[in-house]
């Protein structure tokens, strides 16, 4: 199966490629300590780098990689708003592309390189600057859509450094929210790439 | 007053930064140790008999820890009127309706357990439209009432009505007189995080939940109820909110999951956790009440209304929500949205075999919003007069007491007309023709606005309209603000930390809000009619001003001793300065000597030395570690003056101050699809003053949403009861894609007298007119009005294929 967001209003055209791993924050460090593997009946092992540090969890077949962040490594910033891929609160990047995580066996993320909100940030806890954008342009409100919405922008950005409007409306056509009318997660996603241009690349 | 510093600016908000981190705690991120999850089993029927039920599989499943139904606990009878039951007995109502829970060790064994239950039913013929319900005949959905007195038909025991002026008088002095029947659909509140719970008690009995409400207080109130129900009449309740999904309006209610959580607890021992899954949501939480309203309005030669007639019959569904109060609220726009001189209203609930309704922002105001603007708008028409004049005609005006008893403090309406028009570019275009031609031939444009009228400031539909806060400082010159309203993502706690601030004379940044928990907050009556920052910020000023005066009080005796040593420390540090000879104590002995700014305590016309400029911290420092200290701490608790109407004779002044608005909206309508494109949208609202720039914006923005998604996308289909698109793929919501259009807001500010700061409430009203500004715009662009929300494009192309079109 190829890991690919899928969901009624997901954007044409290919998603990002990884861009490579991110420094350990403090969230991979608990992720990477987190239950070993050690085969309870029915599970299978699944080892795979989440926020830039090894983990390995016990997986049964049914399992979502959503469980498993949510449940093992208690990454409880990803969200849970439909568990049918049509809300995007569960967006995680795998290998750099966006995924809702809900529709995503945790299976298939063995040897992989997971994404999830809690690694964004800097070592310290830092916000990253897609982060830092959402925040100072009001495009939080209730905030339960925002961790999938600022993996969602974040990805785009890694693609299109310079988006359109267009452009940042089909990347976050996927990721639902019902507060905030989309106007200050738009404005965001454009300050986060016009800060990073004027910054010259990274954040 | 200083100039303000805080107030009125684009701040971004104190909760965003944990949110971006995906560090905020929604209850579905909470665990308690020991923790089960709760599942409930649902009716299979709109309207059947319980024969049996049959759970001996269920509690063999491995893990499960209890499975409840009507006949092995008490029986806990909840909801508006009491009509609800945590399980049901002897029938079911509707298709969501509680037939079992069940408290496993994991969910998976929840569910599976769930599954397990074998219900028998004999079905019973139901009803499923109010029209049905209320014929003579109809199956009853309630024989009895909650008091076990049989009742004889399906109409919700509630009455709401209003007359005034010489409505028979009026009609016949009518030049014009215009009548229509609009409907709405049930919507859902859609909060991106489900609803859900957690119930535990202590060895003690006491009663702790952590729940997705908006009404801690209330709340706490009903789940004590039940606690008496089942035996712990004397056990405390303690209600905490963690940080919540959204809520627009479904924490209004306490719902029946909460207390199957509680019944499991009780039973378990343990802790207990229900949330619901989105699809529970969509078929088991309800959703905004649907009406159908009448309406006739008329006006003489020159435009002036003489009167207004408007019927609404609500289809309630099987049990009573506060929803059911939504002709509370209608009635503000029914007799007072322009000036009418006489008016009529009456409002009738039916319950049916569907799913039972709740509340949601606007409650009951767009419903009734979207009659009344469509039908001006045909008046307009027959009269012969543009509709933007019909309204200025007729515009509300400051200091006005309506026909309800609103009295009206100051009002905007006319400029939100006003600058929406010019906005709009309305009279050039209109003065051009109706209708000018869209981008394809097939295709037309138009233009079209509409108003609203809302509470503003605060609402009194429960005894009490209060709320309260607490404000302690610390050794540390941190603020710790306790307040019991909840923040649901609409801006509150942005709201609280700028008041603080300005109020008190502190940076922002020291400026803690406390978690939402009966426990420590003073009492409030919830967190609806838009009244969260409208309360906040006046509970603030008050206990704001009580800490200063004592902060000043205490100053005139710390603060010279506190000088001097600063003094002392700076000429130590500074020997070669000189500062100026300045009497501290003669200057603090003064009336009014003192003011504290950004957490900074200082002598107003002392000179800008710095050992005369005392740390708010090391104040209260001073004022805590010495003989006889203190720590400083205010309460404010404040009862608005607002009053809570005659709803059967409809008069009473609701509202501390009331809210306006106009909106309007350009649209494209595809002749061939009947689909509608809406190209921008105008909001101008008067929102007394501008609290934070940034949070309102998003208020609006959000609604605007919420009011485009009420016009042409959402609708809870269900068909004999059972709701068909429990999911957001056959539930349209709005997305980036369908908000892509330009959207200009703009807000007036005639700076309200009773409101904090000036301030209005603004929660709701940005959805309310923006279904009719766009069937207004649609009406311009191909001549047809439209009646039934939401404006899909079969019913659009219904309605140009009728005109012959």
């Amino acid at each position: 199966m190829t890991p690919r967001k899928t969901g009624r209003r997901s954007a044409p055209g290919p998603r990002v490629s990884a861009r490579g791993r991110r420094p350990e924050s403090g969230a991979a460090a608990r992720a990477s300590g987190s239950r070993p593997a050690a085969s309870a009946p029915g599970t299978t092992p699944v080892r795979f780098v989440v926020n830039g540090a090894e983990a390995e969890v016990a997986a049964r077949p049914s399992d979502r990689l959503l469980d498993i962040l949510r449940g093992p490594l208690g990454l409880t910033g990803t969200k849970e708003g439909c568990g049918a891929g049509e809300c995007g609160a569960c967006t995680v990047l795998v290998d750099g592309r966006p995924v809702n995580a809900c529709l995503f066996p945790a299976l298939e993320a063995d040897g992989r390189a997971v994404t999830t909100i809690e690694g964004l940030g800097g070592p310290a806890g830092e916000l990253s600057d897609v982060q830092r954008a959402f925040v100072e342009c009001g495009a939080i409100q209730c905030g339960f859509c925002s961790p999938g919405m600022i993996l969602a922008a974040t990805a785009l950005l890694a693609e299109h450094p310079d988006p359109t409007d267009g452009q940042i409306r089909d990347a976050l056509v996927g990721n639902l929210c019902r507060c905030t009318g989309y106007v200050q997660i738009v404005e965001a996603v454009r300050a986060a790439a016009a800060r990073r241009r004027t910054a010259g690349g990274a954040r | 007053m200083t100039a303000r510093r805080y107030i009125g600016r684009a701040v971004p908000r104190p909760d965003a930064p944990d949110k971006a981190a995906g560090r905020a705690l929604y209850i579905h991120d909470l665990a308690r140790p020991g923790m089960l999850y709760g599942k409930v089993k649902f009716s299979e029927h709109a309207h059947a008999r319980i024969l049996r039920i049959d759970t001996s599989a269920a509690e063999r499943v491995r893990g499960v820890r209890a499975v409840l139904t009507a006949w092995n606990t008490p029986e806990l009878r909840f909801g508006f009127l009491r009509d609800n039951l945590a399980l049901k007995r002897d029938k079911v109502r509707q298709f969501r309706d509680e037939v079992a829970a069940v408290a496993a060790v994991d969910p998976d064994a929840a569910a599976e357990a769930v599954e397990r239950i074998r219900v028998e039913y004999e079905p019973l013929p139901g009803v499923f439209s109010p029209e049905e319900a209320l014929r003579e005949g109809a199956p009853l959905v309630h024989e009895t009432d909650p008091q076990g007195r049989p009742r004889r038909d399906n109409r919700v025991p509630l009455r709401f009505h209003h007359e005034s002026g010489d409505l028979a008088a009026a009609e016949r002095a009518s030049r014009y007189v215009v009548a229509g029947t609009f409907s709405t659909p049930r919507i859902q509140q859609s909060c991106m995080g489900t609803a859900g719970c957690i119930a535990e008690f202590d060895r003690r009995g006491h009663l702790t939940m952590w729940a997705k409400t908006q009404i801690p207080f209330l709340a706490q109130r009903d789940f004590a109820r039940a606690l008496a129900d089942i035996g712990l009449g004397d056990r405390d309740v303690r209600v905490v909110v963690p940080t919540l999904g959204g809520g627009f309006g479904s924490g209004l209610d306490t719902h029946a999951y909460e207390y199957l959580a509680i019944l499991l607890a009780w039973k378990t021992g343990r802790p207990v956790k229900i949330v619901y899954t989105r699809e529970e949501e969509f078929a088991c939480l309800s959703p905004r009440q649907c009406a159908v309203t009448r309406i006739a309005q008329g006006c003489d030669a020159e435009g002036r209304l003489t009167f207004r007639r408007v019927e609404v019959l609500q289809d309630n569904g099987a049990y009573t929500s506060w929803g059911a109060t939504y002709p509370s609220v209608m009635m503000v726009p029914v007799t007072s949205l322009y000036k009418v001189p006489a008016v009529y209203f009456d409002a009738q609930l039916a319950y049916t075999n569907n799913t039972y309704c709740q509340a949601m922002r606007g409650y009951g105001n767009p419903e009734v919003n979207w009659a009344i603007e469509s039908n001006l708008d045909d008046l307009a028409r027959a009269a012969g007069i543009d509709p933007l004049e019909l309204r200025l005609r007729n515009c509300n005006e400051p200091g006005e007491v309506t026909p309800m008893g609103l009295k009206v403090g100051t009002c905007g309406l006319r400029e939100c007309l006003e600058r929406t028009a010019a906005r709009l570019g309305w009279r050039e275009r209109r003065a051009a023709r109706d209708g000018t031609a869209g981008a394809e031939p097939a295709k037309r444009r138009g233009i079209g606005l509409a108003s609203l009228c809302h509470v503003g400031g605060s609402g009194r539909i429960y005894r009490s309209d209060a709320s309260g806060v607490v404000l302690r400082l610390d050794d540390f010159g941190f603020v710790h603000v306790l307040y019991g309203g909840v923040e649901m993502g609409q801006g509150l706690h942005s709201v609280l930390t700028l008041a603080v601030a300005e109020a008190l004379g502190v940076r922002p940044e020291k400026v803690v809000i406390g978690p939402t928990d009966t426990a420590n907050c003073p009492w409030d009556v919830g967190t609806h009619a838009s009244r969260g920052a409208f309360m906040a910020c006046t509970t603030v000023l008050r206990a704001a001003d009580a800490l200063r005066r004592r902060i000043f009080d205490l100053a005139r005796t710390v603060f010279p001793a506190e000088a001097e040593e600063a003094l002392r420390r700076h000429r130590k540090r500074n020997p070669d300065d000189r500062p100026p000879e300045f009497d501290v104590a003669a200057a603090a002995a003064r009336t009014g000597a003192f003011d504290l700014r950004d957490g900074v305590l200082f002598l107003r016309d002392a000179p800008p030395e710095p050992w005369l400029r005392l740390d708010l911290a090391r104040f209260l420092r001073a004022v805590h570690f010495r003989e006889g200290g203190e720590m400083l701490s205010a309460e404010a608790f404040v009862d608005p003056p607002t009053q809570l109407p005659d709803f059967e004779r409809g008069f009473g002044n609701l509202s501390a101050a009331y809210a306006y608005g106009t909106q309007g909206a350009e649209v494209e309508v595809d002749l061939e699809t009947g689909e509608v494109r809406v190209l921008r949208l105008v909001a101008v609202h008067d929102v007394g003053a501008v609290l934070n720039a940034q949070t309102l914006a998003g208020q609006m923005y959000g609604a605007l949403a919420q009011g485009l998604g009420y016009a042409l996308y959402e609708e809870v289909l269900s068909e004999g009861g059972r709701i068909l698109n429990p999911d957001f793929r056959d539930y349209k919501l709005p997305t980036a894609h369908e908000m892509g259009m330009p959207i200009e807001l703009e807000f007036v500010e005639p700076n309200e007298p009773a409101g904090p700061f000036g301030a209005k409430g603004v929660g709701e009203p940005g959805l309310v007119p923006t279904a009719p500004a766009i069937a207004n715009a649609i009406c311009d662009a191909v001549g047809v009005r439209l009646h039934d929300l939401p404006l899909r494009p079969e019913r659009v192309l219904e309605a140009l294929r009728k005109r012959g079109g």
